[in-house]
């Protein structure tokens, strides 16, 4: 597999410092691990760079951790506690695993309201409740005021394998010919946050999709057990988790502009915004890519879900040595999808 | 979305595109330069190359405002965040990421702890300054005739509610005075390579389409003012190709849902109370150009951030292997630059073409690289 340079140059770690960049799951967040963290823990199942590991030794155990740091604490369709439980479940997802349990760590800061904090973790429980894991540890630290903002969760999400799976879903198994699929419409966490944080008066409502996706990977795996790779295209959105795909599995893709499953009110408030939907977080959505004999079956199983009802077929993984992702707009011109670049919206999830 | 689904109807765009291939003569090249930053944006990010016969092409102009900022005038806001604490600098999101003198940007003064404050609109840095009475809040306010009303607008309402701890680090810069400098730089070799001109449909939706009668007439260009839809750029493009064709060269406007005639009477009534010309502003690309730029009125000098803190203005030189300047002229396309996609990219730009999504280079590079990539492998083989 050849892989073209991906970062113009190589992090300062002499004089550099840590920017909001580096947290935007786009090409910055990428250089942080491939040339920080990567070389100081390396092993098979960290290398793999999937968004969650599956562990040797036979025990077929799945293992995701993910951090949260949104901001605002509660936004339009969810909070911190229902997005830090769904965010690591669907991780553990996304990897072929069944969810079964979880830790969290929470980070407070002094001053912070108890009634929110329960609020928050009222609806840390109800959220693993819905998705069948149990919080089973967890850690409690505080900082000084103003050296937090309110609360950060970090959660570790432990599965099993799904029992259908004779290979875990991965980035690296993409091939050129394969369809990809999307399981809704995009974008919706990340305008929802983003017009809270603006106060954007919206015509139309808009609420985050978070939600716990591993019902809906069930399905899917049983109707395509030979399911090559899943992805949630949360931070760096949709073009960032295909470009990832193509980078670890040695190819490009083509995509249909005139195929991509977005809402009215959201492709509105991105034209407002000037940002670009492809690119925003979403937190209830994951990307499918299956063998081309495959993809019609992936999408009806998707479809019965009531998370995949909008699900859709919207391109194909294609041979291309410089991995670009293009996609065809709906004049019949083309166009490159690049990685994330820079940060549009700090702390999304 | 109404006003946007119907600009962007790929059947309308094939009907466009198939009366621009019937129009153009056999033989003959055209070279139309999109002034603006945002056509150049759409005409990447919808693909619109693609439809065009290869007989056109598209030169991409200065008109995007973080391209044409001069080093020295970011060197100035970097050195003010990190000199005065009490500042919170406020800045549109592209800005944040231009690189000035040594590479530093308003990101790096940031993580460095200046305080500086990405805002949508300039109200936003007012609204600061009423929240934090104690700091002093500067709108870092730059653009062409389209976002020079709002900065207007918020030095009024900062009058209005008697802030004194609000100012304006201004460098707004006028159209008209770049398409002289684009017809005259060189020699004049890019402006004589030139069939005409897309015009910025937003900048005339406030100075109207009758500012450019002038230039269109000194130059014998025609100038079809354009909207931002994929089919306004179409429309405009076979527009201009019916005058070619015709040997006319005279303003149209193509905007008409948008631009009216005389343009906005009120906000160019603001503009002209809190701003006057400057006698000369230094372009990244295009020199010191006479008359080019705004800067605060007399009545409004308090709000003018550049006297309040005493910044004075010092030119600095590109990094070197950057070609912005000329690519900024119309002179070289990005995929000339040597640096172009390797050195320079927009998650480490040399350059400010390679920053804003309107800059040549970046819209390039995240839109249309595969073009030069697929041309390379063609000639290999």
């Amino acid at each position: 597999m050849s892989k073209s340079r991906l970062f113009t140059r190589k992090l300062d770690l002499r004089n550099g410092a840590v920017e909001l960049v580096h947290g935007a799951g786009g090409k910055a967040s990428a250089q942080l691990f491939e040339e920080l963290f990567r070389p100081a823990f390396s092993n098979p199942a960290l290398d793999a760079g999937d968004d969650a590991a599956q562990l040797a030794g036979g025990a077929r155990l799945v293992v995701a951790t993910d951090g949260h740091v949104v901001s605002p604490l509660f936004f339009p369709g969810g909070d911190i506690g229902c997005l830090a439980v769904h965010g690591t479940v669907n991780d553990v997802a996304m990897g072929g695993g069944v969810p079964n349990h979880l830790t969290a760590g929470f980070i407070l800061e002094e001053g912070f309201s108890l009634s929110d904090l329960k609020r928050i973790v009222d609806s840390m429980a109800e959220a693993a409740r819905m998705a069948g894991v149990t919080v089973v540890a967890g850690d409690t630290k505080v900082v000084e005021r103003g050296k937090g903002d309110g609360v950060f969760i970090t959660t570790t999400g432990i599965g099993t394998l799904h029992p259908d799976l004779a290979t875990p879903p991965a980035a690296h198994r993409a091939r050129p010919g394969d369809c990809i699929l999307v399981s809704g419409p995009i974008g919706e966490h990340g305008v929802t946050i983003l017009a809270a944080r603006e106060e954007l008066p919206l015509s139309a409502p808009i609420r985050s999709d978070t939600a716990a996706l591993h019902g809906l990977v069930a399905g899917l795996i049983a109707a395509v057990p030979g399911i090559r790779t899943l992805r949630d295209p949360t931070r760096g959105g949709l073009a960032t988790a295909i470009n990832e795909i193509c980078r670890s599995s040695g190819t490009g893709a083509l995509l249909k502009e005139a195929a991509m499953p977005i809402r009215r009110p959201v492709e509105a408030a991105c034209e407002i915004l000037g940002v670009d939907p492809l690119y925003l977080a979403n937190e209830g959505k994951l990307i499918a890519i299956t063998a081309a004999e495959d993809a019609a079956i992936a999408l009806a199983a998707m479809k019965r879900h009531p998370l995949g009802e909008e699900a859709a077929i919207i391109g194909e993984i294609v041979s291309d040595p410089d991995g670009f992702v293009q996609m065809e707009t709906p004049m019949g011109g083309r166009r490159m999808v690049d990685w994330l670049v820079g940060d549009p919206l700090p702390r999304i999830c | 979305m109404k006003y946007v689904d119907e600009f962007r109807d790929p059947d309308t765009a094939r009907i466009l595109a198939d009366a621009i291939s019937g129009e153009v003569e056999p033989g003959r090249p055209y070279s139309f330069m999109e002034f603006c930053g945002g056509h150049t944006h759409a005409l990447c990010r919808f693909g619109l190359e693609d439809l065009l016969p290869s007989s056109i092409t598209m030169i991409h102009g200065p008109g995007c405002p973080v391209c044409v900022l001069p080093v020295g005038r970011l060197d100035m806001a970097i050195a003010l965040v990190l000199e005065h604490p009490e500042v919170i600098l406020c800045t549109y999101g592209d800005l944040m990421r231009v690189p000035g003198t040594g590479g530093q940007t308003l990101r790096t003064a940031k993580s460095r702890g200046g305080d500086v404050r990405m805002v949508y609109s300039p109200v936003q840095a007012v609204e600061l300054a009423q929240k934090h009475p104690d700091r002093e809040v500067v709108m870092f306010a730059i653009g062409f005739e389209t976002t020079t009303p709002p900065t207007a607008a918020a030095i009024k309402a900062a009058e209005a509610r008697g802030l004194s701890n609000f100012s304006v680090f201004c460098n707004h810069v006028l159209t008209p005075a770049a398409i002289d400098a684009i017809m005259t730089t060189g020699s004049g070799a890019t402006g004589a390579r030139l069939d005409g001109f897309v015009g910025p449909g937003n900048v005339s939706t406030i100075i109207g389409a009758e500012a450019y009668d002038e230039a269109s007439e000194k130059w014998n260009k025609p100038i079809v003012i354009s909207g931002f839809e994929p089919n306004d750029l179409l429309q405009s493009i076979l527009m201009l190709v019916r005058q070619v064709n015709r040997g006319e060269a005279r303003v149209e406007n193509a905007f008409a849902r948008a631009v009216r005639p005389g343009g906005n009477e009120a906000a160019q009534r603001l503009c002209a109370e809190v701003f006057i010309l400057r006698n000369s502003f230094e372009w990244r690309g295009l020199g010191t150009i006479p008359g080019s730029a705004l800067r605060l009125a007399s009545g409004h000098e308090r709000f003018d951030a550049e006297r309040r803190f005493a910044m004075d203005y010092v030119s600095r030189p590109d990094h070197k292997a950057c070609a912005c300047a000329s690519i900024l002229r119309g002179e070289k396309a990005p995929r000339d630059c040597k640096v172009f996609g390797t050195a320079c990219t927009p998650e480490s730009p040399l350059g400010s073409c390679m920053v804003s999504p309107e800059g040549a280079c970046s819209a390039y590079y995240l839109y249309g690289r595969h073009r030069d990539s697929a041309a390379r492998r063609v000639a290999a083989e």
